[in-house]
């Protein structure tokens, strides 16, 4: 397994320079100067050239790469020019508000998702699948931004039973933590649900299907032990590593999420950062999430391998 | 995204039309999308007051004869708005998948023709491009380039790139095997020859059932944008504009936030219900 790991490390390098060279190019190849957004409205020449030379903007591009990747690497990604704090650290206090967001939305999906998804390949050609089959796809056509609006006019304004934003630290106090995420966890989980119920579906197809399954039932056990035991159990290979992969997913939807309950978290990070034109809030985001998502990637094959007994010798 | 990623094989017109036809999701899809094309290009002549027509006597007013979808903040027609705002979504929508496909197919048919360093390149540039979410990297793109729909669009379309990329490369590497492409070589078949009669035809179906999805996936991205401001600029009207403004007004105007979403979610239902149709349709394994 180490060697695995670190056979998919070394080939994860290419990609996450070239993400780096991405990420430094959006600024340097795409019109506007960055001096311009920081000098403010005077402009001022003399203000604009120590600008020039304290960013190091005047030295050739190439070297200006390296100087950023060079930082980047020691963990500085740079300063924001809105709040003055370094990026390492703004990223380090949004990023446990969306983790906390995202485990939430993870556990919705997850108790709504797998058990549709058993349900309906169980049940296939009848109204039941063909109800979860139109939930799911409903479920990928909504706009979450839109769940999220209709959820706070009908739970928060008409019934009041949950507060339409803000935040409170996990530590602070739990219950209210909690309480204050369930929606936006719902809004952000119910996404996630249909594209689990429609993967588990057409993995538990393929495993009722096959001879094992039909041996179970030969013996005699019981439906219940055949779909959870047999079934489930053997088509959840393929779910963990979809679920892994929602990584991506997940962090996107983050982004409108935390926009519509003022939620302080990673996603309103760059919202904000973009709308300030904090390219360095944005850089370092972009960088960050790339990175992230590779480290799923990797740890998607990994589960795999571990939960696959046939993928151990390849 | 649901993914196309299939070997297709050749099959002929008829069987698709009758599987088409004969599938109710796809023909719902079909009349779907129809609706909102046609409302899209019949704008200009429905009977609707301007988008940007305000009436300040009439400001956040309930559905009503007059207005039948109510108005807005400032008095505009909500479904006229709608209506216009319906361009915007489809005009994103196709445009972004025409930039992908543009570049993403041609990069994606190099690559796979011809492997070695050019595919190890493109493969590598498409990895990095993959690695930061789709509509993060749309943000970040949107952002770089100023808040506008036609930026909206190039930033959709680049981050949706990829994707074309590594469809249309599988593609290709899955036809070149063919034993027809074998023997369009063997008897000496150019290059260009060979991809335009042979390697574009066949692995056009996979990319249409993608496209048809990336739409879909678009359209939500589109509105996404506008909804946080980096889209159609005000006072143009846009559906995720439109639910931008709305959200300050749930308990006043609630019919604001309601028709635009309602507009979105059929929309990227019909052309998820198209999609799914025509992945069924174009299956070999079907046939």
């Amino acid at each position: 397994m180490l060697a695995f790991l670190g056979r998919r490390i070394l080939i994860a390098i290419p990609t996450i320079i070239l993400i780096s060279i991405f990420v430094f190019g959006m600024q340097k190849l795409l019109p506007g100067d960055p001096v311009l957004v920081m000098a403010g409205e005077d402009r001022n020449p003399e203000v604009m050239e120590f600008l020039r030379e304290k960013y190091r903007l005047n030295d050739p591009i190439p070297v200006q790469y390296f100087t950023w990747i060079g930082n980047a690497l020691q963990g500085d990604l740079g300063i924001s020019l809105r709040t003055q704090q370094p990026v390492t650290e703004l990223i380090g206090e949004k990023l446990p508000v969306t983790i906390q967001l995202a485990i939430m939305a993870l556990i919705i999906a997850l108790s709504i998702g797998i058990p549709a998804g058993v349900l309906s390949a169980y049940k296939k050609g009848t109204w039941v699948d063909w109800i979860a089959n139109l939930v799911a796809l409903s479920g990928l056509s909504i706009p979450n931004f839109w769940l999220g609006i209709m959820l706070i006019l009908l739970v928060s304004v008409n019934l009041g039973w949950l507060p339409a934003s803000g935040y409170r630290p996990l530590t602070d106090d739990p219950l209210q933590s909690i309480l204050t995420m369930l929606m936006p966890a719902f809004v952000l989980g119910t996404g996630l649900a249909a594209t689990l119920m429609r993967h588990t579906r057409s993995a538990m197809l393929g495993v009722l299907r096959s001879d094992y399954v039909r041996t179970a039932r030969a013996k005699g056990l019981s439906e219940q032990v055949v779909l959870i035991k047999h079934a489930l159990r053997n088509a959840l290979v393929p779910i963990v590593t979809v679920t892994t992969l929602l990584f991506g997913e997940l962090l996107a939807g983050a982004v409108l999420t935390e926009q519509i309950f003022t939620i302080p978290g990673f996603g309103k990070l760059i919202v904000d950062a973009v709308f300030n034109r904090d390219y360095a809030v944005v850089q370092g985001i972009v960088l960050c999430t790339g990175i992230a998502f590779i480290a799923m990637n990797i740890l998607a094959d990994a589960a795999y391998r571990v939960l696959s007994p046939r993928m151990k010798d390849a | 995204m649901t993914d196309a990623n299939a070997t297709l094989a050749p099959r002929t017109p008829s069987r698709f039309w009758r599987k088409m036809r004969a599938s109710k999701s796809a023909s719902l899809g079909a009349v779907i999308v129809a609706f909102f094309v046609f409302i899209a290009l019949a704008a200009p002549i429905l009977p609707v007051p301007g988008p940007t027509e305000t009436d300040w006597g009439a400001v956040r007013k309930a559905p009503s004869a007059a207005h039948l979808f109510g108005t807005d903040e400032i008095g505009r027609d909500v479904l006229s708005r709608m209506i216009w705002g319906a361009q915007a979504s489809l005009l994103a929508g196709v445009v972004s998948v025409l930039i992908a496909v543009a570049l993403g197919v041609p990069l994606g048919m190099l690559s796979g023709y011809l492997r070695g360093w050019t595919d190890a390149v493109i493969s590598r540039f498409t990895e990095a491009l993959l690695a930061a979410p789709f509509l993060i990297l749309a943000i970040a793109l949107a952002a770089f380039l100023g808040p506008s729909l036609s930026n909206a669009m190039i930033a959709i379309g680049l981050s949706a790139m990829p994707l074309f990329i590594r469809l249309a490369r599988a593609q290709t590497m899955s036809v070149m095997t063919e034993d027809y492409v074998e023997s369009a070589r063997a008897i000496g078949l150019g290059h260009f020859s060979l991809i335009r009669k042979y390697i574009l035809p066949n692995i056009f179906p996979p990319i249409l059932v993608q496209s048809t999805l990336t739409i879909a996936t678009a359209i939500i991205a589109e509105a996404s944008l506008s909804f946080l401001g980096l889209g159609q600029q005000p006072p143009a009207p846009s559906w995720g504009s439109m639910l931008n403004v709305a959200k300050n007004f749930l308990e006043q105007a609630h019919w604001m936030a309601m028709w635009p979403g309602i507009a979105i979610f059929l929309v990227v239902l019909g052309f998820n219900l198209l999609g799914d149709g025509l992945r069924d349709a174009l299956d070999p394994r079907d046939l």
